[in-house]
């Protein structure tokens, strides 16, 4: 170890992520000059082979995109298609959508909260070590993150890559009475839904903010998940809105050298999207019980625009939108009357479509071409994670740069500091990154 | 004497796979019990280096650099079971096999030349030497369970090697195929997932890949009899397991 002379860490692969990558930090005279999220995801070339595919084939194939949320990518398939088809979804079969995906926002962000996330506020490795000091705690998280898994399971016939998602609807919808033992295990899952709360509220959150424009959808009358419209709040407040068939005129994609990952800005300006940035947008249009728990959380009122933009505390705000789904979840079974059929028609036509939603981990774009026999002639996917890249790195070099100017933090302290950070960002590796490894330099 | 040690490694993949471990909420806890999980990035930062006992392989070979981290990974490991379609076939990404990839590379990305690939998505067993397969898109928890508990007692898992039409007949769902001249790839696709689509109303894609001893060319009518021509037919199979139906297709 030296001191202000020049020197280079390599530390192992980022863990509890999805997916593997490497973090590049450069240090030069106590100033850190760049950090950089490497991205190596080998190629896989989806939009590619998404060409000659039949209309109805992007919900099943795009959700191998990702193990983590394959809901999120056949929903915004789904609602890409559709679009570009003219068709629109009977109602009924849109809230049974939703609940489908809420069921992934409970086991996804169950997931990251109990096995990613808390670890870093504990002090221990992973889940497992923390089972063995805080058993039930992990057992808590286990249960919830089930429940999750449950709606998936009945809803879409397995938890990964479900099976019973079409263009339209779904291939089978269940009866009411096929529902009904859901209901007991979620009520039981809002129980540990608000003990995740009052957990998670007793961590310690150092000091942290990010600048960047946070940007989600708004549905008019409803926390936006599966529809809404892109809009983005400013730091200085401000809220603008564009419509959907225009993303890719205000989301610029970028692809640089260190990165398999394509890096994007909104309007040439950092953004980030997902938790915070949705707590943001559409705080105002949570439930009851939700609100409450983000008041318990000591999140302020969403309903007077609390904003969050410590990414330390996106634990809060996920633990919150847990709340939120189950309760969400447990809405749409207590209404629940079985659509007339289990789909709406989606006939072929030539057209360009788009597709928006909330994927646990962020706004999640698509957008098809298709011939007049419905064959996909072009395709394109913008994940949450490719987005969010910039902000990260951004986050990274600030936090970096606080760490090392306060007290010239020791290399494993800044390392552990620097993992954390990006762990804040729930990044889903897998749909842009491959291996993760640490390099600092410094000179 | 310690625990055995498990470790789970990632190639070109979604994760899915590795995350049906996490998804076993009830065993989860009892299983890191009788293991140690020396190597496991998706749920813990503590590493240790091999040998390994039991390693699990989720992904396919699509980089030279993962070409050489796979021997790495074999040396390294007592008994190799590679977990999913990536792992066994290819996986999704296996398209490309049947296309030009460097065409491919300047659709999606916007400096080819960044990008570093080989031209095929390859199987482990393509590379190295595998104790067992378990198949599927993504694997069945339940069998994942059974391959785990088999290799920590020290004998073969028990997985049959039927189609899905058995798994059909076991949960008594009507034959789709029979009753409503669905096209389902049941027939040659292996068993393991229950038979969840046709459960569901819907024909089975393949997405367990090629059963034992499957007559792939003998369902190539009864899919045009249902109303598939042969750009259907040929999409249908070559999906998620691209290249093992290919492979049956040529046997
Ligand atoms: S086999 Fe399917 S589920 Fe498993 S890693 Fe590959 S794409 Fe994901
Ligand atoms: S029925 Fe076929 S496509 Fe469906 S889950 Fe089972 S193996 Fe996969």
């Amino acid at each position: 170890m030296t001191h202000r002379g020049s020197r280079v860490l390599h530390v192992g692969s980022l863990s509890r992520v999805e997916g593997e990558g490497a973090l590049h930090l450069s240090v030069h005279d106590g100033t850190v000059t760049e950090a950089r999220l490497q991205i190596y995801e080998p190629p896989r070339f989806f939009e590619a082979f998404l060409r000659g595919r039949a209309h109805t084939e992007p919900p099943d194939i795009t959700a191998r995109v990702c193990g983590i949320c394959p809901v999120a990518y056949q929903m915004s398939a789904c609602a890409a298609i559709e679009d570009a088809c003219g068709v629109t979804v009977d109602p009924a079969l849109r809230e049974l959508r939703r609940l489908l995906y809420c069921g992934e926002w409970i086991e996804s962000q169950t997931l990251h909260i109990y096995l990613l996330h808390a670890p870093d506020f504990l002090g221990c490795d992973g889940a497992i070590e923390l089972a063995r000091t805080a058993r039930g705690h992990v057992e808590r998280g286990l249960r919830l993150k089930q429940a999750g898994n449950a709606i998936l399971e009945l809803l879409g016939g397995r938890a990964i890559h479900p099976v019973n998602v079409r263009l339209g609807g779904f291939h089978r919808t269940p009866t009411a009475g096929e529902l009904r033992p859901l209901a007991d295990q979620l009520k039981r899952a809002l129980d540990d839904a608000w003990q995740t709360v009052a957990w998670v509220s007793g961590f310690d959150f150092p000091d942290a903010e990010i600048d960047a424009d946070l940007f989600a959808l708004a549905d008019p009358g409803t926390y936006a998940i599966e529809s809404g419209t892109p809009t983005v709040l400013r730091a200085d407040g401000t809220l603008s809105t564009f419509p959907l068939p225009a993303f890719l005129d205000h989301v610029h994609e970028e692809h640089l050298p260190h990165s398999t990952a394509l890096h994007s800005a909104l309007d040439g300006r950092r953004h980030l999207t997902g938790s915070l940035a949705r707590f943001a947008i559409s705080g105002r249009r949570l439930s009851r019980p939700a609100v409450e728990a983000s008041l318990a959380a000591g999140l302020g009122d969403p309903r007077a625009g609390a904003v969050c933009r410590n990414p330390f505390r996106s634990i809060l705000v996920r633990a919150v939108e847990v709340v939120y789904a189950v309760d969400e979840a447990l809405r749409i079974i207590d209404t629940y009357e079985p659509p007339r059929r289990p789909y709406t028609d989606v006939p072929a036509a030539a057209g360009t479509g788009h597709g928006a939603t909330e994927a646990p981990r962020g706004l999640l774009y698509h957008r098809y071409v298709l011939d007049a026999e419905g064959t996909v002639t072009d395709a394109c996917l913008v994940p949450p994670t490719a987005q969010n890249q910039g902000a990260i790195e951004d986050d990274l070099r600030r936090t970096a740069q606080h760490a090392i100017t306060q007290r010239a933090s020791a290399d494993d302290e800044l390392t552990r500091l620097c993992e954390r950070v990006i762990r804040n960002h729930d990044p889903c590796i897998s749909c842009s990154t491959h291996f993760l490894d640490l390099t600092i330099d410094r000179t | 004497m310690s625990p055995p040690t498990l470790a789970v490694f990632k190639l070109a993949s979604c994760d899915g796979c590795q995350l049906t471990l996490l998804d076993c909420e009830d065993e989860l806890l009892g299983l890191a019990g009788r293991v140690r999980i020396a190597h496991f990035l998706e749920a813990t930062s503590a590493v240790r280096p091999g040998p390994y006992d039991l390693a699990l392989v989720e992904g396919s070979v699509t980089t030279a650099a993962d070409a050489e981290r796979i021997r790495a990974i074999r040396a390294a490991s007592r008994h190799l079971v590679t977990i999913g379609a990536c792992a066994t076939a290819g996986g999704v990404q296996a398209l490309r096999n049947f296309a030009d990839v460097d065409e491919f590379t300047r659709t999606v990305y916007a400096r080819p030349d960044y990008i570093d690939t080989l031209a095929t998505s390859t199987p482990v067993s393509a590379h190295v030497d595998v104790d067992f397969e378990l198949r599927g898109c993504p694997i069945d928890r339940r069998q994942l369970l059974e391959v785990i508990t088999a290799y920590l007692a020290g004998r073969k898992p028990d997985i049959p090697n039927n189609s899905v039409c058995f798994e059909c007949k076991r949960r008594g769902t009507v034959c789709v195929t029979v009753a409503h001249g669905t096209p389902c790839l049941g027939p040659v696709t292996h068993a393991g997932c229950g038979a969840i689509c046709p459960a569901y109303g819907r024909g089975c894609y393949g997405c367990f890949g090629p059963s034992g001893s499957v007559n792939l060319p003998a369902l190539i009518p009864v899919l045009n009899r249902d109303g598939m021509d042969d750009r259907d037919t040929e999409r249908f199979l070559h999906t998620f397991n691209t290249a093992a139906f290919e492979e049956e297709l040529r046997r």
